[in-house]
């Protein structure tokens, strides 16, 4: 497989910002919402360019979403920030009637997902809320790999139609895509051909997927798909379809429980149209802890070490007489 | 037994009136409701009854400003149901008010309508502005269309939205009063069903919400309080809520309306039985009797 480029590193949440700033350049009618970290999410660089298109609403995600939705309602394009961990769940029951229901027309940035928010513990680990929102209908799911997809995911969804939920960390995590790489939404892009096996990631998993499959080739010669499945609703059927026909296993990788994520979204697909034996690296059912992000990583196997080792079952599972163990 | 009812056609227009004009008005909306509930054979039929006399002079009286035959006109008003459950009273003022055609409201709550159990967008019923249901989220809703009126687009349009008070238990509405007096709302109208009456009982014996008008005075509201069921201090209220918006006082407003759940039919007023219940043919028979 070629060389990964890796151009530093950058947290995603960076990119939301800065993706807001672009959009609010190019569109009059996208507002803002922040409730209290600003700073944090990063919408204070919107807040400060833009400060009458930016709206306080405090500590109230329920109010925040609803009144995102009275703004989408009539004619604006409002985004609300805050930590997924929040911005996901203290609003679900707004969520889903006032803005899914009703179709508005609402952006949700949700901030410092998963794990690698580190040190303030479980309580602030969002692990679910892929799980949740994807049940609900017209919602959009993105989480982007780095830097430089999260912006370009902010500005399309931005430009779409309807809900979206975008996801993004608190880390920095290493750039591997650039300003040309492709980017559309519901339109997962394969990073390295292989016909053995399919590992597909999302957001901070891309990265060790790429380092995964380096091993595989190196160590025994098996050539793996990899796919960056960064639109995890509406999920790209063709694409995971063709990878599960043509590779005949997959593994999938996620900072995100294994319940009802980008792991099931994928699953269902393939039992669908391709069953093949599956892998999925993400968290067990389990809340996380206070850490540091890399260690936590390790922990929870959410690194390259991971996925190799789940590349290695799933491969084994794939042998003629395994399929059923 | 089939319950079958027939509605008049009358269609009423959007003008300032004699008192006793709305209260024939707030009888066939009370007719419509009666009819409509108990074809439906399920629904909330007392809160609806007992908001009556308020929807008729706030959508025939020239108070909200709208285009039935232009819904989406873009200076119009807005009127946000926040008690969702309470929609047979909107739809009969959107039918009569020429929204849609009055027959329709023999389809409430059966399949394939655009007449939901609970508003919703989906079915494109004209003059719906969004989903209600789930207390509390519409007058959130219509605090962000007030602030996108005022502070982004800087019309004066206004935004009415309706709260039952066992609605106000949800604590997001008091976020929503902290936004609406942070953002100076003075276009926003929010009327509270004060109607003492939930599923379980009485508000204040369930979860008790009072001082309502000392609440919202230190939340740094515009209060009004008024008899739902005299005309004249229900003009007389939304006359002080548009004075307040024209003032530009930077004061929400709210209007504390007391009703009584049921009004209009003797057997059901002021029985929280009735919230959630429609009446069943005969029931109706004698209802629409009181009501002639």
């Amino acid at each position: 497989m070629k060389k990964i480029e890796v151009s530093g590193k950058k947290p995603t949440r960076h990119g939301f910002g800065e993706g807001l700033v672009e959009l609010g350049d190019k569109h009059d009618n996208v507002v803002v919402l922040g409730g209290d970290i600003t700073g944090s999410v990063m919408t204070s660089y919107f807040k400060e360019k833009y400060p009458d298109r930016f709206f306080s609403i405090g500590i109230a995600e329920a109010n925040a979403t609803t009144i995102a939705t009275g703004m989408a309602l009539s004619g604006k394009i409002p985004f609300f920030s805050s930590y997924s961990a929040f911005a996901a769940f203290r609003n679900t029951d707004q969520l889903r009637i006032s803005v899914c229901y009703n179709n508005a027309n609402v952006k949700i940035g949700g901030g410092h997902s998963g794990i690698t928010v580190g040190p303030d513990g479980a309580t602030h680990q969002a692990l679910e809320e892929l799980s949740l929102l994807r049940a609900m209908p017209n919602m959009t799911l993105i989480v982007p790999c780095d830097f430089s997809e999260t912006k370009k995911a902010t500005i399309a969804v931005g430009e779409m139609y309807g809900p979206a939920y975008i996801r993004f960390g608190r880390s920095a995590v290493p750039m591997i895509t650039n300003d040309d790489s492709p980017f559309e939404i519901g339109k997962a892009n394969v990073l390295n051909e292989g016909d053995d096996i399919a590992l597909v990631a999302c957001g901070l998993l891309v990265y060790p997927a790429l380092q995964a499959a380096e091993q595989l080739e190196k160590n025994h010669g098996i050539k793996a798909r990899v796919i960056n499945n960064h639109t995890i609703k509406p999920i790209d059927v063709e694409t995971i379809t063709k990878a599960a026909a043509e590779c005949g296993c997959i593994v999938t990788a996620e900072e995100h429980q294994v319940y009802g994520g980008l792991g099931a979204a994928v699953a269902e697909t393939v039992v669908k149209n391709a069953p093949v034996p599956m892998e999925f690296v993400g968290i067990k059912d389990t809340f996380g802890s206070s850490g540091e992000p890399e260690e936590l990583q390790e922990i929870f196997g959410l690194n390259w070490q991971g996925i190799y080792a789940s590349a290695l079952k799933a491969l084994d599972r794939k042998k003629p007489g395994n399929i059923a163990v | 037994m089939e319950t079958k009812f027939t509605f008049s056609d009358l269609l009423f227009e959007n003008k300032r009136r004699k008192p006793q004009e709305f209260a024939e008005i707030a009888k066939e909306l009370r007719r419509d409701i009666i009819k409509s509930l108990a074809m439906a054979k399920s629904g909330h039929t007392g809160g609806p009854l007992g908001l009556s006399d308020i929807f008729s002079v706030l959508f025939f009286g020239d108070v909200l400003r709208y285009k039935a035959d232009d819904p989406k006109w873009d200076k119009r008003d807005k009127f946000v149901l926040s008690g969702g459950h309470l929609c047979p009273v909107l739809y009969s003022c959107l039918a009569r008010a020429g929204y849609f055609p009055i027959e329709e409201l023999s389809t409430l709550r059966k399949y394939g309508t655009r007449l939901q159990g609970h508003p919703g967008l989906d079915t494109e019923l004209p003059g719906i502005e969004t989903a209600a249901g789930s207390l509390g989220q519409g007058i959130s809703i219509a605090a962000g269309m007030a602030m996108t009126h005022k502070l982004l687009d800087k019309t004066d349009q206004r935004v009415f939205s309706l709260t039952g008070d066992g609605e106000l238990q949800e604590g997001s509405v008091w976020e929503t009063a902290m936004s609406a007096a942070q953002y100076k709302l003075d276009n926003l109208c929010w009327i509270v069903d004060d109607n003492d009456c939930q599923i379980d009982g009485r508000v204040k014996d369930v979860m008790n919400i009072k001082p309502l008008d000392k609440k919202f005075e230190a939340f740094g509201f515009n209060v009004i309080e008024c008899d739902g069921h005299d005309i004249d201090d229900i003009i007389n209220a939304f006359d002080k809520f548009i004075a307040n918006h024209e003032s530009g006082s930077g004061k929400p407003t709210v209007i504390i309306a007391k009703t009584f759940m049921g009004r209009g039919v003797s057997f059901m007023e002021d029985l929280h039985t009735w919230h959630g219940n429609p009446p069943s043919f005969e029931q109706a028979e004698k209802a629409l009797e009181e009501l002639k």
